[in-house]
């Protein structure tokens, strides 16, 4: 077997469970770190709230196990709608609802139809939270991520190669996050005060897009 | 840190089935975190539900029951309920004239509200949201995501909910509580950080000495910090921030409310010093409710709401109210 699986590695329900296992466990990692994050900018319970969600949607979709890619998204979506609360779950919840019901029933798709159905769901979570690059918030790491992997994908890169380049620029973009100031949600009412604190936000979509990049790697 | 707790992911369950124990008059549904006003729905009523993140108790459970709220939604700790808690409400409540959302500006509340408002209308439920955004200490609103709600909740969920319960229709308990959050300011002051159970300690770092002006009730740090003030600077630099961005020209509700750590011996003194500042404006005030109301977890400090009234907003005021948190009249 490759190391790299080729550019049209199928993408189907299984490489989405095996994401859906690596983020949980990355989530329940760092959720102390995450939490950290939140508390001089936020209120301190990121961590712990992403968390239950995710535990939650990991126990959903192992009771009944959807067919398709697009099931699990939106399996994984409406769950941490039901479970998370504050701005995290409706904003997590429509960003995979939304990617999924736009992968529709699909067996297995390829890495740039995965992509599409990403744009459509981080277009879906501008929309509800109304929010824009730079105003310090999950967008930072997720529209980078999202040209990176269009930009590797459009060159002739693998899919494990474009999940990985777009895991390296959400890193990046969540690094930035620490220079900017708040614009949405609650660390925006500290004003200037919240400029030299990296957004929690950001920096647990960019633990996604890395779950993403080590599932593509390690293959089935 | 220590707390009177079990496990961190399990404080608001407890707390829900100690409250239910207390209150025999209200249905606790501890598993889908709901509290409904006994007998609901009523008849021809207007249902009001309100919710939001735990640790702002009485908000938002303690203020269920005759005259005020028929359910409340408590979230997690500082983090806001989830619509499914929201549309269950609704149904619970809605006797066919419908439901109003009563919404504190926050992110969350305001997604998740969004949400449940949606899906409860798809079930056939007619639901009319209002948002609360009374706090002045969020100047910046071009720039953020606009006041933040704080103490005015209690005089929207009191004066909205006396409507209801003299059998107003939504469309105009929804214009009165809009009316009431209009009227409304609030400033809050912060002695102390709050501990949230997940964090096991301070949200904030606060030292000896030093105070925070204009916090919410998050445990997030306010816009500004300065050396510690007596108690008349403080009520002085309050009632400015709350006076010059409504400027009242008739008489006011005042509420001086604790965040939870400070002792009544102290925000009566304020609230000694918080009329002396009305008076020097000859700001004339009309009722005045001091305690506990809008909490945040330990955090000791406390803020000022008023709210311009006139004779059918302090009718409404005055009208009976038993719940858990506030009663009179009954």
């Amino acid at each position: 077997m490759n190391a790299t699986p080729d550019p049209e590695t199928p993408v189907d329900a299984a490489f989405l469970r095996r994401w859906l296992e690596a983020a949980t466990n990355a989530v329940d990692r760092e959720s102390a770190r995450l939490t950290e994050l939140d508390s001089p900018i936020g209120d301190a319970d990121h961590g712990s709230n992403i968390r239950r969600g995710f535990l939650a949607a990991r126990t959903a979709v192992g009771q009944e196990p959807p067919e398709t890619p697009g099931g699990v998204l939106v399996l994984v979506g409406r769950t941490l709608i039901s479970t998370v609360g504050g701005a995290s779950g409706p904003l997590y919840g429509t960003l995979l609802r939304r990617a999924g019901k736009d992968l529709g029933e699909e067996p297995a798709v390829s890495a740039a139809r995965l992509r599409d159905a990403l744009r459509a769901g981080v277009d879906g979570v501008a929309a509800l939270g109304g929010a824009v690059p730079g105003d310090k918030t999950m967008l930072d790491s997720l529209l980078p991520a999202l040209d990176a992997l269009t930009g590797t994908l459009d060159a002739g890169g693998s899919a494990a190669e474009a999940f990985a380049a777009a895991a390296a620029a959400a890193d990046e973009g969540a690094a930035a996050t620490i220079a900017l100031r708040a614009r949405k949600g609650r660390a925006s009412y500290l004003g200037e005060r919240s400029v030299g604190h990296q957004d929690p936000g950001a920096t647990s979509s960019a633990l996604l897009v890395t779950a993403l990049a080590d599932t593509a790697r390690e293959g089935s | 840190m220590k707390m009177l707790i079990n496990v961190a992911e399990n404080v608001v369950a407890d707390a829900l089935r100690g409250f239910a124990a207390a209150h025999p008059e209200l249905t606790v549904d501890v598993e889908h975190r709901l509290i409904v006003r006994r007998g609901s729905p009523y008849e021809g009523k207007v249902g009001l539900v309100s919710g939001g993140g735990s640790g702002h108790e009485p908000l938002h459970g303690g203020f269920v029951g005759k005259g005020m709220l028929d359910a409340a939604c408590p979230g997690e700790v500082f983090t806001s309920p989830v619509p499914d808690q929201m549309v269950r409400a609704a149904a619970a409540v809605d006797s066919g004239a419908g439901v109003l959302f009563i919404v504190k500006n926050y992110t969350g509340d305001v997604l998740n509200f969004q949400m449940a408002a949606e899906l409860a209308e798809d079930e056939g439920v007619q639901v009319v949201s209002v948002l609360v955004d009374d706090d002045v200490a969020v100047t910046d609103s071009l720039y953020t995501a606009g006041r933040r709600g704080t103490g005015a909740t209690l005089f929207v969920e009191k004066i909205a909910g006396a409507a209801a319960e003299e059998g107003a229709p939504l469309d105009r308990v929804a214009a009165l509580a809009r009316r009431v959050n209009a009227a409304s300011r609030s400033f809050g002051v912060a002695l102390s950080a709050c501990s949230t159970p997940s964090k096991g300690g301070p949200t904030f770092d606060l030292p000896d000495g030093e105070l925070e002006l204009g916090v919410g009730i998050h445990g997030e740090p306010g816009r500004e910090r300065r050396a510690m003030m007596t108690s008349g600077e403080i009520a002085d630099v309050t009632v400015e921030a709350v006076v010059s961005d409504l400027n009242p020209d008739g008489p006011v509700l005042v509420l001086v409310n604790g965040m939870g750590a400070t002792p009544l011996l102290e925000l009566y003194g304020f609230n000694a010093e918080v009329q002396r500042a009305l008076a020097e404006r000859r700001i004339p005030v009309a009722r005045t409710l001091v305690g506990n109301y809008v909490t945040s977890l330990d955090m000791a400090g406390a803020s000022v709401t008023i709210c311009q009234v006139d004779e059918e907003l302090l009718r409404l005021w005055d009208a009976p109210v038993a719940t858990p948190g506030l009663r009179w009249g009954c």
